[in-house]
């Protein structure tokens, strides 16, 4: 299963004459974990703002042959894209379950929705063991650890049936023990549905991608495997050349 | 006891007690005059009910409540006007306050006003319609937070002006003076206890549809859109619909608020329903605990009976304590009066010798 389910062509997104994605194409495949890398300002998180409608740009986004420009965010998740936000964004004031459910009824009718949940859909109750919060079902997702935030956020995803995963820095703030179960996570789901993981953290990024592009200034820098991209001259030149020593030390010693 | 209160016996149980309090012991230890006050209040309550909905579990702060109880009491007002001008002078009479005047002709929008059944259509429908225009047009365009309040509050003020100018509504005056209800005598001790009864029938029912909202799954969306609408988005959903409905609802109940409060206090005018009448109705709401479904009832409740005792001891005073009430609540008990217990629990719970933690 390697078939292609976005294809961007030449994505431009112009804030008053500043380009922040200037020319990008980009296909996420299914099967696939797809990693964005690049330095601050290199445009990975306008480029996920676009795709999914936050943000007009020109150019052409393509899901299984659907074009999705102009049409509006809430058409756009409910064509099966769903994306994460740096910051993990849940419901705070519900439960986990409840969190689970709104994510599952985009497609619910007035009827059912004025009416009291009876059970819990099936979907949600195998969402909750998948993504490791079967034991908090009733907790509110506010009192929830950072990476159980995170999680919830993804399961909300993959319950809602999205088919390409826009995910912006999902492993941010976590623990070790935390990252490798998220990386275990993405490949998991990656099995049926393309994913795209915005990221700075280059072990992560290692340990887990199937694909590598990387965006500098708006534009894409180099593209490929993991090795071929390390391997590009034009990438460490640019991650050599950004202050961030750690980062400039990743990506030599890659 | 909050398990309790959350399963359907308890809401069954909650509701009795209601009834029981309402419709056999307010009745037995009250004065007509007082019942008549209570039946004041309880109006304000109603409008409360919908604010709750809309500003506690869907974060639209609705400082504008006063157009939706204004055109309620307007459209009811005009049609006790007209069945009193019949029952003086025949179908097609002009309303005493047009004659005095010196209007002849009755005006075409007052026509239909004859029929009671276009009346209470007019007052379920119109105010709703209007809500779900404007909150369309508000909601999909992403206006909200403070922008949206005063953006209420605003309309508030201009519809209260636009009264104002109405000669043939009554102007300045608004309207009152009004004998019957239905047909039936509204300075009758009998009748008027029956409009108390209605309403606090009418409060029981929003108070019912409002639990139904606020537990269905609609409700737990609306809750969703308030704390982040864009995540709602994302997922999917088109949130200014979400947002449009529970405004709507609340501006049904303002209506109806408005249509009873006409016969139980005998007059309407524009000054009932601008900017303060508005704000005081936020008011009550935040004092008694908007996140709750009862906390708005018991704010609306205490604030109005504390306005009308207050200013029958100091006349001037209220204003004082209404700004001195809103600062304690805000900054003391931001949940209002509703989370008192919940906090009480807390302090106990604080106080108690820290139980040793079970090594697992």
């Amino acid at each position: 299963m390697n078939d292609i389910a976005l294809t961007c062509k030449n994505i431009e997104v112009d804030f008053e004459g500043f380009k922040a994605v200037g020319g990008v194409d980009l296909e996420l495949r299914r099967g696939e974990v797809h990693f964005l890398i690049g330095p601050n300002g290199a445009g990975k998180t306008t480029l996920v703002d676009a795709v999914t409608g936050l943000v007009g740009y020109t150019g052409s986004v393509l899901k299984d042959g659907e074009e999705l420009r102009g049409k509006k965010v809430h058409h756009i998740a409910r064509k099966g894209i769903g994306r994460t936000f740096q910051t993990a964004t849940v419901f705070e004031n519900l439960t986990v379950a409840q969190n689970l459910d709104i994510a599952a009824g985009s497609g619910r009718g007035p009827w059912s929705l004025l009416r009291r949940r009876r059970a819990l859909p099936a979907a949600v109750t195998d969402t909750m063991e998948r993504i490791g919060l079967a034991d908090h079902a009733d907790t509110l997702a506010g009192i929830l650890a950072h990476g159980q935030k995170q999680w919830l956020e993804i399961g909300m995803l993959l319950v809602g049936d999205a088919d390409v995963l826009l995910l912006d820095e999902p492993i941010a703030g976590m623990g070790h023990d935390e990252r490798e179960t998220t990386g275990r996570l993405l490949h998991d789901i990656a099995a049926e549905r393309a994913v795209a993981v915005v990221e700075h953290d280059m072990d992560f990024m290692r340990a887990n991608a199937s694909r590598v592009t990387v965006l500098h200034g708006g534009t894409i820098l180099a593209a490929g495997s993991v090795d071929e991209v390390s391997a590009d001259p034009k990438v460490q030149e640019v991650y050599l050349g950004t202050s961030d020593h750690k980062e400039a030390a990743d990506a030599a010693a890659a | 006891m909050s398990k309790f209160l959350q399963s359907r016996l308890g809401a069954w149980t909650g509701f009795a007690a209601a009834a029981i309090g309402l419709f056999a012991v307010a009745p037995l230890i009250m004065s007509g005059f007082r019942l008549g006050l209570f039946a004041q209040f309880i109006c304000y309550a109603i409008v409360a009910v919908g604010i709750g909905l809309a500003w506690g579990r869907g974060g639209m702060l609705t400082l504008g409540q006063g157009v939706y109880f204004g055109m309620g009491a307007y459209l009811m007002a005009m049609h006790l006007k007209m069945a009193d001008a019949e029952f003086r002078n025949g179908p097609g009479a002009v309303p005493d306050f047009m004659e005095l005047a010196g209007v002849r002709e009755l005006p075409a929008y007052w026509v239909p006003f004859a029929s009671p059944a276009f009346t209470v259509a007019a007052i379920l429908v119109l105010p709703t319609a209007v809500a779900v225009l404007l909150g369309l047009a508000v909601f999909k365009r992403r206006v909200k937070g403070a922008y949206f309040a005063i953006l209420s509050q605003a309309l508030a003020g201009a519809f209260a002006i636009f009264l104002i100018g109405q000669q043939t509504l009554g102007g300045f005056n608004g309207l009152s003076y009004f004998r019957y209800f239905f047909g039936f005598a509204i300075n009758d001790p009998v009748n008027q206890q029956m409009l108390y009864f209605i309403a606090a029938g009418v409060l029981l029912a929003v108070v019912a549809v409002s639990l139904q909202l606020r537990r269905s799954r609609y409700g737990e969306l609306l809750v969703a859109v308030r704390d982040s609408e864009e995540r709602v988005r994302f997922l999917g959903y088109d949130s200014a619909n979400i947002k449009v409905v529970a405004y709507a609802v609340a501006a049904l109940f303002a209506s109806v608020a408005g249509a009873l409060f006409v016969p139980v206090v005998g007059i309407i005018s524009p000054a009932s329903i601008g900017i303060v009448p508005s704000i005081m109705f936020i008011l009550g709401v935040a004092i008694g605990g908007r996140g709750t479904l009862l906390g708005p009832v018991i704010g609306a409740l205490a604030v109005a009976w504390a306005q009308t005792t207050l200013s029958e001891q100091f006349p001037s005073a209220w204003t004082y304590a209404q700004g001195l009430l809103f600062v304690v609540v805000i900054a003391l008990l931001p949940g209002g009066i509703s989370s008192i217990p919940a906090l009480a629990r807390r302090i106990r719970v604080k106080n108690r010798p820290e139980p040793v933690e079970a090594t697992a």
